[in-house]
């Protein structure tokens, strides 16, 4: 019983290690004082000032088009490409795989700088240079939600519907499709999270005008702690819980292995 | 149909032929190339200079540090979530998930408040009567920041690959009279190799290239490989020597996990999540 | 008979709720090939287990060679265990995995090298050493496990179901390769299948067992010829199972009709389960049999036809390797002998019987 004891203070210690910052932003983004450590009462007026402030708005209606439009155009390609490349022999799925791999295991940094690199030469740095950026670092996490599921597929049902009469447009559609469509789910969301989350490679690939959330966070930070800024980190945490409940809630539907699901 | 199916990966291939593989060219263009685009290894042996030589070892010294500390703290984790109740282990194991999937500013934010001087814990600190303990703007804190940042990242995959061993297999060593050590030891550690290899190269790389936690953490006194590469494009305005260095960087990543994969018998392919 | 090795005695279990055994009593003699038999469900496993160690029963003991084991761990008993689904170490080599119980042991280099060889040399797997776990077919993967244990040389072999992936072929070449095995070796074999020919094929003694209890334990053909109640009847072979009164000794009714049969003891007029099998029917002319009836299904099974006949408002089954058509009015005979008699069960559930070998 010692044993089991232990077990949980570690549990719990880790617990608080990984949630006590975050839960003191929350605190103190109710806090009617700009202090870090004394309690002024409690205050809504940070959240209004969020909402009153044109930068930080601006930043979250960039982030938000710019996670939106590049998940759904990298879970396009990305879908297609799942589709190909489990249509390949094995030479070149693997050469196509460690493709994919390249963005994944790459340092955020030399990404970022590599593609401004590019872009540069052809063009100014802003809105649609970020969203290239983003689809190219998202289609490897669609690929390899989808991948799995078709890799999964029987190819003997495609071809029963085939031999039932079906053109392959409708097999794909009635029989392909079902089967795929948590993997494509699953992409779609994971992209959103790294379009959200990801600083390193829009800093590079933005220019001037252009702000995310996390840049834009970045830039204040430096100049000195605001408290919208806890505000702002409340309201994200909320998004993260429900975009990881959502992913959570389909992978347990379908069985995936996909995040923390036992088999 | 298999010939028509490959059609579908047409805009893809393009697709990383552009944004994948010629960035890269580009990086080595203007690593290999001086200013007025002569050919020159300087950009590169420009690491040896002292500056960014003590950047790149104290990158290495920090990113080890974290990397050490996320495995020691991850595996027992992993240990202890694997042997709960399964009802309740889905949901734990989310809980201890869910910060990796905040967004990376807010919890460096969310450190530097915890960590200033007139923060949370120096205060806690100092009504308890000890003095307060100066970690903001040294490698400490960067080392706090960085393991805050990626200790989810190595929980997840330590814990997915102790999930996959079979139970039978345990009692199997069992009955064949291993006790808790042998285990352990010959049984679980070996088994779970490859989920430690993943979680060191999503911990080693990203700490080994960071450069943000670096700046607001460590206040423009921590300087890391990363920092002096950002600068030379940003502010110094030299990409080739920006270049050259991360081509350096792109050199160490490469040989960390040439490396690795050297020492597992197979690493569970990309899919790492 | 042999010394008691393994007894369990009173032994209770539950697990979420459901009794798993109810005061379950048994014991194992030494050197024999011991087999639990029944459905899934019915707690073989549960006991299997109870015995390796994997398990702690809520009530009794487990004694082995007299010695009360109850509390032993896993690793401190001199059993060694078979799984169903071989459980090999996939991150070692084969000789590693067969060598690892040894290495425990603290044996010398040059024992365990011999040692190894031996096993493999015993279950046909000669120069494996160096392969490794992925590469080996699932038959040879099921003997590399029975090496494994085998090579620690305990008194007792535990094989929970171990042929249940292998297909028909391989699975009858191992059922022989184990009865051999048990001979060279001279170990108690306790064996869980819920397959019935397996168990009539392999076992010295045959514990059949339904939700928890033991119905009957006997040599293959005393639990073949002499089923002592319709579970045991229904679940080994094929049976006819029919519903009768035993109006006094040698003398049945059952389906309208009155037969002779050889059993007594069962009172007057007393209502029992008739039991013929379907082997021991013979199909002749209407007028020959007991009763007569049509075919109403022919089915070749290589070993013998499978015929279907509606008599008397009931569906016999019949083997024979003659052969009949469909359709055809045909008289079922058999002798007072093959007539098996069985007391009715005194509730839905068949309790607990005497268990005496």
């Amino acid at each position: 019983m010692v044993k089991k004891s232990i077990e949980r203070i570690y549990l719990i210690l880790i617990f608080l290690f990984l949630y006590l910052p975050i839960a003191v932003l929350i605190v103190l983004s109710f806090n009617n004082s700009k202090s870090r450590v004394s309690w002024g009462g409690f205050t809504f007026d940070w959240y209004m000032k969020l909402f009153q402030s044109d930068r930080i708005m601006n930043a979250f209606y960039t982030t938000i088009f710019i996670t939106l439009v590049s998940a759904v155009i990298s879970t396009i390609i990305g879908t297609l490409a799942a589709i190909g490349i489990s249509a390949m022999k094995k030479k070149g799925k693997a050469i196509m795989l460690g493709a994919t791999n390249i963005p994944l295991l790459n340092a955020d940094i030399v990404t970022g700088i590599s593609l401004m690199l590019l872009f540069v030469k052809f063009t100014k740095l802003g809105m649609s240079t970020v969203l290239l950026a983003h689809i190219t670092f998202n289609i490897p996490y669609v690929i390899l939600n989808v991948l799995p599921k078709l890799n999964g597929l029987s190819p003997n049902t495609y071809e029963a519907a085939l031999d039932l009469g079906a053109t392959p447009l409708y097999a794909f559609y009635k029989i392909v499709w079902p089967d795929i469509r948590p993997g494509v789910f699953s992409g779609f969301l994971m992209a959103v999270t790294m379009s959200l989350d990801d600083f390193s490679i829009t800093y590079f690939t933005k220019g001037a005008g252009i702000n995310t959330l996390s840049t834009m966070i970045y830039t204040e930070l430096r100049k000195g702690i605001k408290p919208e800024m806890y505000a702002l980190s409340t309201i994200l945490f909320l998004i993260a819980l429900i975009l990881l409940l959502l992913m959570n809630y389909r992978s347990r539907e379908n069985k995936q292995t996909v995040h923390i699901e036992r088999k | 149909m298999n010939k028509f199916r490959k059609l579908f990966a047409g805009p893809y291939i393009v697709w990383v032929i552009g944004f994948t593989v010629l960035p890269i060219l580009m990086i080595l263009y203007y690593a290999f190339t001086n200013a007025d685009g002569a050919l020159t290894l300087q950009n590169v042996t420009a690491i040896a200079e002292p500056i960014h030589f003590k950047a790149l070892l104290l990158s290495l010294r920090l990113a080890l540090e974290c990397t050490v500390i996320c495995l020691l703290l991850s595996y027992p984790l992993a240990m202890i979530l694997n042997g709960l109740k399964i009802k309740k282990q889905s949901f734990v194991v989310f809980i201890f998930v869910l910060p990796m999937w905040m967004n990376f500013m807010l919890r460096i934010l969310a450190w530097q408040m915890l960590l200033s001087n007139n923060g949370i814990i120096n205060s806690i600190l100092q009504t308890l009567g000890f003095g307060g303990i100066q970690i903001l703007n040294t490698p400490t804190a960067v080392v706090f920041g960085m393991v805050y940042d990626f200790l989810p990242f190595m929980i997840l995959p330590i814990y997915n690959s102790m999930v996959k061993i079979r139970k039978d297999v345990i009692e199997a060593a069992r009955d064949l009279g291993a006790n808790n050590g042998i285990v352990f030891f010959r049984i679980i550690v070996p088994l779970t190799m490859p989920g430690v290899i993943s979680g060191i190269i999503m911990v080693f790389v990203p700490a080994l290239t960071s450069f943000v936690i670096s700046d607001l953490l460590g206040g423009g006194k921590v300087l890391l490989i990363g920092n002096v590469i950002e600068q030379s494009f940003i502010k110094g305005m030299n990409w080739n020597l920006g270049s050259g260095l991360s081509i350096v960087l792109m050199i160490f990543v490469i040989a960390s996990m040439a490396f690795m994969n050297s020492h597992s018998k197979e690493t569970e392919g990309a899919a790492v999540w | 008979m042999g010394k008691k090795l393994i007894e369990l005695q009173n032994i209770n279990k539950s697990y979420n709720g459901t009794q798993i055994l109810d005061d379950l009593n048994i014991y194992f003699n030494e050197n024999k090939f011991l087999t639990l038999l029944g459905p899934s469900g019915c707690g073989k496993t549960t006991t299997l287990r109870l015995i390796g160690g994997f398990e702690t029963p809520d009530s009794g003991r487990i004694l082995f060679d007299g010695k009360d084991i109850t509390d032993l761990a896993p690793n401190e008993r001199k059993v060694n265990t078979v799984f169903q689904k071989y459980a090999l170490f996939s991150h070692m080599t084969i000789a590693e995995n067969i060598a690892f119980g040894l290495k425990i042991s603290k044996k010398s280099k040059a024992y365990i090298n011999d040692k190894v060889k031996y096993a493999l040399k015993l279950v046909n797997l000669d120069g494996f050493e160096n392969r490794s776990v992925d590469s080996l077919s699932g038959g040879q993967q099921q003997r590399i496990a029975i090496a494994r244990a085998i090579v620690n040389e305990p008194k007792v072999l535990l094989l929970d179901e171990p042929l249940g992936a292998l297909d028909l072929k391989l699975r009858q070449d191992m059922q022989y390769e184990l009865i051999r095995l048990k001979n060279e070796l001279g170990i108690t074999f306790i064996y869980v299948t819920h397959d019935q020919e397996e168990a009539l094929t392999m076992s010295d003694t045959i514990a059949v067992m339904n939700q928890g209890y033991i119905q009957q334990i006997g040599s293959p053909e005393d639990i073949y010829n002499e089923p002592c109640n319709a579970f045991v009847a229904d679940f080994i072979g094929d049976s006819n199972i029919i519903d009768g009164v035993m109006l006094e000794d040698r003398l049945v009714s059952f389906l309208g009709i009155r037969h002779a049969c050889e059993d007594v003891g069962f009172g007057h007029n007393q209502p029992v389960d008739v039991v013929i099998r379907p082997e021991d029917i013979e199909l002749v002319e209407p007028s020959e049999g007991f009763m007569a009836g049509d075919i109403t299904s022919v089915i070749f099974k290589g070993v013998h036809y499978e015929i279907e006949v509606m008599a008397n408002r009931f569906e016999w089954l019949i083997h024979t390797t003659e052969f009949f058509s469909v359709g055809a009015h045909v008289g079922l005979k058999v002798i007072p002998f093959n007539i098996q008699i069985m007391h009715k069960p005194e509730s839905s559930d068949e309790k607990a019987v005497d268990t005496n070998e």
